[in-house]
């Protein structure tokens, strides 16, 4: 099982060292901008509740906003693999257990979303931030990408389409990357919807990675939540996969 | 030994008087596949050649019926890993991984079936120089022209040395040459010891490669019998006229019976020996075509 979760990563890591560079150039580009118009532009006029500058305040959410964009869209190309080339169907005759090609596929995408979270932090400490990185805080950015991994996985198996894959940045992934106490606290929000943002998984990264980061203590709960997730979209996608054989 | 029981395939097809209708892809087939035979399903489009590869491969699932290699049945957990490591799949269409290269694409399928890296590092350039590839190994695929990407998938199915070889259509829209490469190393894999089975809808290379043939058509079996004696079965010669611009053909015996007959006909007529085209639009119904 382990081998052959290690044959599906090394696919991707092959790919993924093919267009580094170009990979790595691109992951800059939507941080910088948060940081220079967040941080730098509209940033010097926030002074956020807790203390601190509006800087220390974003980074976190930047980091859980773009791991799991990176995660999700790093596994999309599966559903390509599965409707257009069909390339997928020689993963489905290979001796491997379903399991192994879900686990596989969605550690590449973390690697992907934790190369590019480290890109943000570099950039971020450059821009001026202040924030602890601990062995929780990776674990925590680590869940993360897994979850929207999973999640990523689970879509590229049951969309029938490029566009309705499109459709869950549009109407899931955007929503979440300005609302989950990423750019402002959720407090802010009327109380019912906030209850349901409350729910969402990016909303506990958020919190958790600006706890941990500025040294507060950090509810265990929320990373119990996020483990609750990653073990749920394993399931569905595993589950997926294996329908395939329709 | 492949045994086929009893097998079929519906798949749902909705239509606007029955939203439950259902579409019958292949309908109580029965077979059973020597080891070390060349096997040939020979059928129109529609026929259920592909959907019947797919459930041997595993890639779909019977609706009934059932499927053993040497005893061993296709649905266990236990036994479905040690079947496919005994199956190579060369597939109608070019699924490989449009972002690695040649030699990773091969690599990839090595990995999959678990060869050691120096297994893996002979068998790809064994392969390579089987199929005459070896000069584009560091290419993508998707620089490959139509025949250099069918030998590659040939290439591929072969890595993991398998004892049963599945061909889907193996030579579709090929020029002759690259077609008679690849009957080629279909003989040599079947002088090799492996069992191959292969689906076409070109009866003549039906003719050239299969020891057995299997004639399919709308989801069901007709026949099964080597190609000579479903020649012999059913008449050695072949009269064939136009009548109205359509043309026909009666089949005998010998060449006498049919002399004679042309002898009855009102127009032009010629007689020539009989092949597997005849048969397969004789046991097809002659509308069908191919």
């Amino acid at each position: 099982m382990l081998a052959d979760i290690w044959t599906v990563f090394w696919r991707d890591w092959t790919v993924l060292k093919h267009r580094m560079t170009a990979f790595i150039l691109s992951r800059m580009v939507a941080p910088m901008l948060y940081l220079i118009a967040f941080g730098w532009g509209l940033g010097r006029n926030i002074q956020p509740t807790g203390g601190g500058s509006y800087i220390d305040f974003l980074v976190p959410g930047i980091l859980a906003l773009n791991s799991m964009n990176i995660s999700f869209n790093s596994v999309t190309p599966v559903h390509a693999e599965r409707v257009y080339h069909k390339s997928i169907e020689e993963y489905i005759i290979a001796p491997i257990r379903p399991f192994a090609y879900v686990v596989g596929k969605v550690l590449a995408a973390v690697l992907r979303g934790m190369i590019s979270s480290a890109i943000i932090i570099t950039l971020a400490y450059a821009f001026g931030a202040h924030f602890t990185i601990t062995p929780l805080f990776l674990l925590v950015l680590i869940l993360n990408c897994a979850v929207f991994a999973g999640i990523g996985f689970a879509a590229a198996m049951y969309l029938g389409t490029y566009e309705q894959m499109g459709q869950v940045n549009t109407y899931i992934l955007l929503p979440m990357s300005f609302l989950c106490g990423t750019f402002f606290s959720t407090r802010a929000l009327p109380d019912a919807l906030r209850v349901a943002i409350e729910c969402l998984p990016l909303t506990h990264t958020s919190y958790l990675l600006r706890g941990i980061g500025s040294g507060a203590e950090v509810s265990m709960i929320s990373v119990a939540v996020l483990a609750a997730y990653l073990v749920a979209v394993l399931f569905i996608s595993g589950k997926a996969f294996v329908n395939l054989r329709k | 030994m492949i045994e086929i029981r009893n097998l079929r395939k519906t798949f749902p097809h909705k239509d606007a008087q029955n939203k439950n209708a259902e579409k019958v892809a292949v309908d109580g087939l029965s077979l059973t596949i020597e080891t070390g035979e060349i096997f040939g399903l020979l059928g129109p489009n529609g026929a259920g050649k592909t959907t019947t590869i797919r459930m041997l491969t595993m890639l779909t699932r019977p609706t009934e019926g059932e499927i053993l290699y040497d005893g061993k049945r296709v649905g266990d957990d236990d036994d479905a890993l040690a079947i496919k490591q005994m199956i190579g799949v060369v597939p109608q269409n070019l699924n490989f991984d449009q972002d690695l290269t040649v030699g990773e694409n091969l690599e990839l399928h090595a990995r999959l079936y678990h060869m050691s890296k120096a297994e893996r590092e002979s068998r790809i350039a064994e392969l390579l120089e089987y199929v005459e590839l070896s000069g584009v190994v560091n290419d993508g695929v998707r620089r490959l022209s139509g025949g250099m990407k069918r030998r590659l998938l040939i290439a591929r199915a072969l890595i993991h040395h398998p004892e049963i070889l599945f061909l889907d259509e193996p030579t579709v829209a090929l020029d002759p040459q690259v077609r008679w490469r690849i009957w080629e190393l279909v003989h040599r894999l079947a002088n090799d010891g492996a069992t191959v089975l292969i689906t076409t809808h070109y009866i003549e290379e039906a003719e050239e490669l299969c020891d057995r043939v299997a004639i399919m058509n709308k989801g069901k079996l007709i026949a099964v019998d080597t190609p000579k004696n479903f020649i012999s079965r059913l008449g050695r010669f072949v009269v064939e006229w136009r009548d109205d611009a359509k043309r026909d053909f009666r089949l005998f015996d010998t060449r006498e019976d049919a002399s004679r007959f042309i002898g009855t006909l009102d127009t032009a007529a010629s007689i020539r020996e009989t092949n597997l085209e005849d048969v397969f639009i004789e046991l097809t119904g002659r509308k069908e075509g191919l």
